[in-house]
């Protein structure tokens, strides 16, 4: 087993909201009263289904109820076995599939405070990710701003499918914001399921939606560089969560080959793709999502061409990997120490500034 | 722009260029009337009255327009006049001489495939199928049919392949990968149950429309985008496939995924195998690992390769996918044709070439045989 440098940074764990009950005091009264009488259960979505083998690992489920429902929880199982020294809390809960835009705002609102009473005051190893109701940009950007004073919280949250193409230009105000307020965007795999989750419709199986989220980072990375996100924002960080990571060099290579033939479409696109994804993008590690045999990894690392572009990731309390055995066996440690603490470090300007 | 200059025809140079097969050729038509023969009078009134609307607005040309006239080279216009792809004598001067090109496999593009009307779908379907009978492989015993399918209608695409599972002109069976449904749902089973009686393989081509947004996250601005997209159909059309059990239930079936590139399949693999050892008791009709599938029953055609700087990583990538799943393919006359002169520009042991280039063609197309 590859071992993890005293103070890694995990870029990706899943604490669950407990249950609706759990957000009614962060929300206001008129969204309090609309979840009684309208018997508003759980956002759970289907992302994830809850007893399914990948959402919770064996080890890490609990008595009753949601696994990774505290902070205390979280700590004990995520945290310390890992010698973690800070880890970025994602949470996932259903507010980007509401189709009325008032309601994920209040929840998105109520999901940012939770996190910060119930978690970012409770465990000083935690950072966030702000929680944005992506069916309104206007209300995305209101809720950027208003969390974004607490420097706990180092990154805009976004779910890999959405309504539309995450480059396209009306998603640039959230850009903007990241921008001006040093957070990473962070894209998670997930869906709002306003679109059929693969391009050729509504599939039958659980396996098929996972496998395939990671088509769906490809086409938003095709779409971020193609519309010229980067070009608009030089220094945004792109941060691509549990995406697997496998797919990238293949997907470069098309995605240049087309560039070249058809770069007249798109002109504002200055540089190659691949020079564009080593400066601006980011991707975490589990699922590691490789071949069985290191030899092949390295190649594909390789093929990666650059050693900074992955960040440590547990996926906690997802089911990647057994034991603490969340790097791949036989990676040199040179290696592994920049993806547990000098590309994470590199990549959330934010984190380093609430360090003691 | 859009001047069409005459370049001069390199001299065919067979003796010294080694033989290919060419798993992806696309012969046009001139116009519609071009299908009126095997059309009924209904069909052709219907056409000129109501045209052919797929899923997608505009009455003619494609969702995003294409970088060139015909998405065509713009030295492929047959001096006669007419469309690229349209004249078989330009096509064996240009290309099928030129390339010494052994083996031509005719995928017809705009041909009926996933217009809405269901009926008209299979006429023209129907009706392509006739026409390359006779005005393509009946004048150049190089090139082979594929039978054009109406796949949304998969009960009469079944009747379409059965009429011609004796004519050893067709080899293969066609449809497009922006379908409705993932290919592997129950929906185009029938497909696959004549395919696989017939000894046929499923050819997949890049393009179509099915009326779902190219990408899962809704509609992309740029052509672009949905070039590249059409990696990510496959790879979701081939997913698809694999968790359904189509590849369990029909044990001969083979399928060849057809211009949307293959170094996106070992990764697609690999993730595969992971994620299903972990879900795997939701498909306990699976008995292998959804890689070992992959692995024996599917090939790639090759056009548009991949281009990695450092050109070897396409090895690596090649040695992980198999030297016996590539079927060589230029997309004539589409403008990024790929040339076999320089198509595969890492180092390769002849037998490998041999394999790439032509070999595997004949492994897989029945009646191709060396």
């Amino acid at each position: 087993m590859s071992l993890l440098p005293a103070g890694a940074i995990d870029c990706d764990i899943h604490p669950s909201v407990p249950s609706v009950e759990a957000l009614m005091p962060y929300l206001e009264d008129h969204w309090r009263e609309q979840v009684i009488i309208r018997g508003i259960d759980e956002l759970n979505s289907i992302s994830y289904p809850l007893n399914s083998p990948l959402t919770c690992r064996a080890d890490w489920k609990a008595a009753s109820g949601r696994p990774a429902a505290s902070a205390e929880v979280v700590a004990r199982q995520a945290l310390d076995p890992f010698g973690t020294s800070i880890a970025i809390a994602n949470c996932l809960y259903g507010i980007q599939l509401l189709f009325s835009e008032d309601m994920a705002a209040a929840f998105a609102r109520a999901v940012n405070d939770w996190m910060v009473k119930e978690w970012l005051d409770k465990e000083p190893r935690l950072r966030a990710s702000i929680v944005v109701p992506t069916q309104n940009v206007e209300m995305a950007v209101d809720e950027i701003n208003r969390c974004a004073a607490d420097k706990r919280f180092v990154q805009i949250l976004l779910l890999v499918m959405g309504d539309t193409p995450l480059g396209r230009r009306h998603h640039w105000p959230i850009y903007a914001a990241a921008e001006k307020h040093g957070l990473a965007v962070g894209i998670h795999a997930g869906s709002a399921y306003h679109n059929p989750p693969t391009p050729v419709g509504w599939p039958s199986y659980y396996t098929e939606d996972y496998v395939g989220q990671a088509q769906a980072f490809q086409t938003q990375l095709t779409s971020m560089i193609c519309e010229g996100v980067f070009t608009k924002f030089p220094h945004l960080k792109v941060v691509l969560l549990e995406s697997g990571f496998t797919w990238l060099p293949a997907h470069l290579w098309r995605l240049t080959k087309y560039w070249r033939g058809l770069r007249m479409e798109i002109p504002w696109v200055d540089r190659a793709p691949g020079d564009i994804v080593r400066s601006n993008v980011r991707l975490s590690l589990q699922p590691v999502d490789g071949p069985p045999d290191l030899a092949s990894l390295m190649k594909l690392f390789d093929h990666m061409q650059s050693d900074e572009l992955l960040l440590f990731s547990t996926d906690y309390p997802h089911y990647q990997f057994d034991g603490t055995a969340a790097i791949p066996d036989g990676l040199p440690a040179e290696l592994v120490r920049k993806i547990a603490i000098d590309n994470p470090r590199a990549t959330y300007a934010r984190l380093m500034e609430t360090v003691g | 722009m859009n001047e069409v200059r005459t370049q001069p025809i390199p001299e065919a140079t067979v003796a010294s260029k080694v033989a290919v097969a060419d798993g992806d050729i696309h012969p046009a038509r001139q116009g519609p009337k071009d299908y009126h023969p095997w059309l009924s009078q209904r069909w052709q009134a219907h056409l000129d009255e109501y045209g052919s609307p797929a899923r997608q607005g505009w009455q003619v040309g494609p969702a995003y327009p294409k970088s060139q006239p015909n998405a065509s080279r713009r030295d492929a216009y047959p001096p006669e006049g007419g469309r690229p792809g349209s004249s078989l004598g330009f096509m064996q001067q240009q290309h099928l001489d030129t390339n010494n090109v052994a083996l031509g496999i005719l995928n017809p593009l705009g041909s009926g495939q996933g217009v809405q009307n269901p009926e008209l779908s299979a006429a023209l379907c129907h009706a392509t199928n006739e026409w390359q009978l006779a005005e393509w492989t009946s004048k150049d015993s190089r090139l082979r049919a594929s039978v054009v399918v109406p796949y949304e209608d998969a009960v009469a695409s079944a009747a379409e392949i059965r009429r011609y599972a004796g004519n050893p002109a067709f080899v293969q069976v066609l449809m497009l990968s922006r379908t409705a449904e993932p290919l592997g749902s129950r929906k185009y089973w029938p497909i696959y149950e004549a395919a696989a009686e017939a000894g046929m393989p499923v050819g997949v081509h890049a393009f179509g429309y099915g009326g779902n947004p190219v990408t899962p996250g809704g509609w992309p601005s740029y052509y672009i985008e949905e070039m590249t997209g059409h990696s990510q159909c496959q790879q979701a059309a081939l997913t698809s496939l694999i968790i359904e059990g189509v590849f369990e239930r029909w044990p001969t079936l083979k399928m060849v995924m057809i211009e949307a590139g293959f170094a996106w399949a070992p990764s697609l693999a690999w993730r595969l195998d992971k994620h299903w050892k972990t879900l795997r008791s939701e498909t306990p009709h699976l008995k292998r690992l959804p890689s070992a599938y992959m692995r024996e029953r599917v090939w790639w055609t090759t056009q548009p390769m991949e281009e990695p700087e450092p050109r070897a990583h396409l090895l690596d990538t090649i040695e992980w996918l198999g030297w016996d799943r590539l079927i060589f393919a230029t997309d004539y006359p589409h403008w990024d044709f790929d040339d076999p002169a320089h198509a595969l520009p890492v180092r390769a042991t002849e037998e490998q070439r041999r394999a790439f280039f032509l070999g595997n063609a004949r492994n897989v197309y029945r009646g191709c045989g060396a």
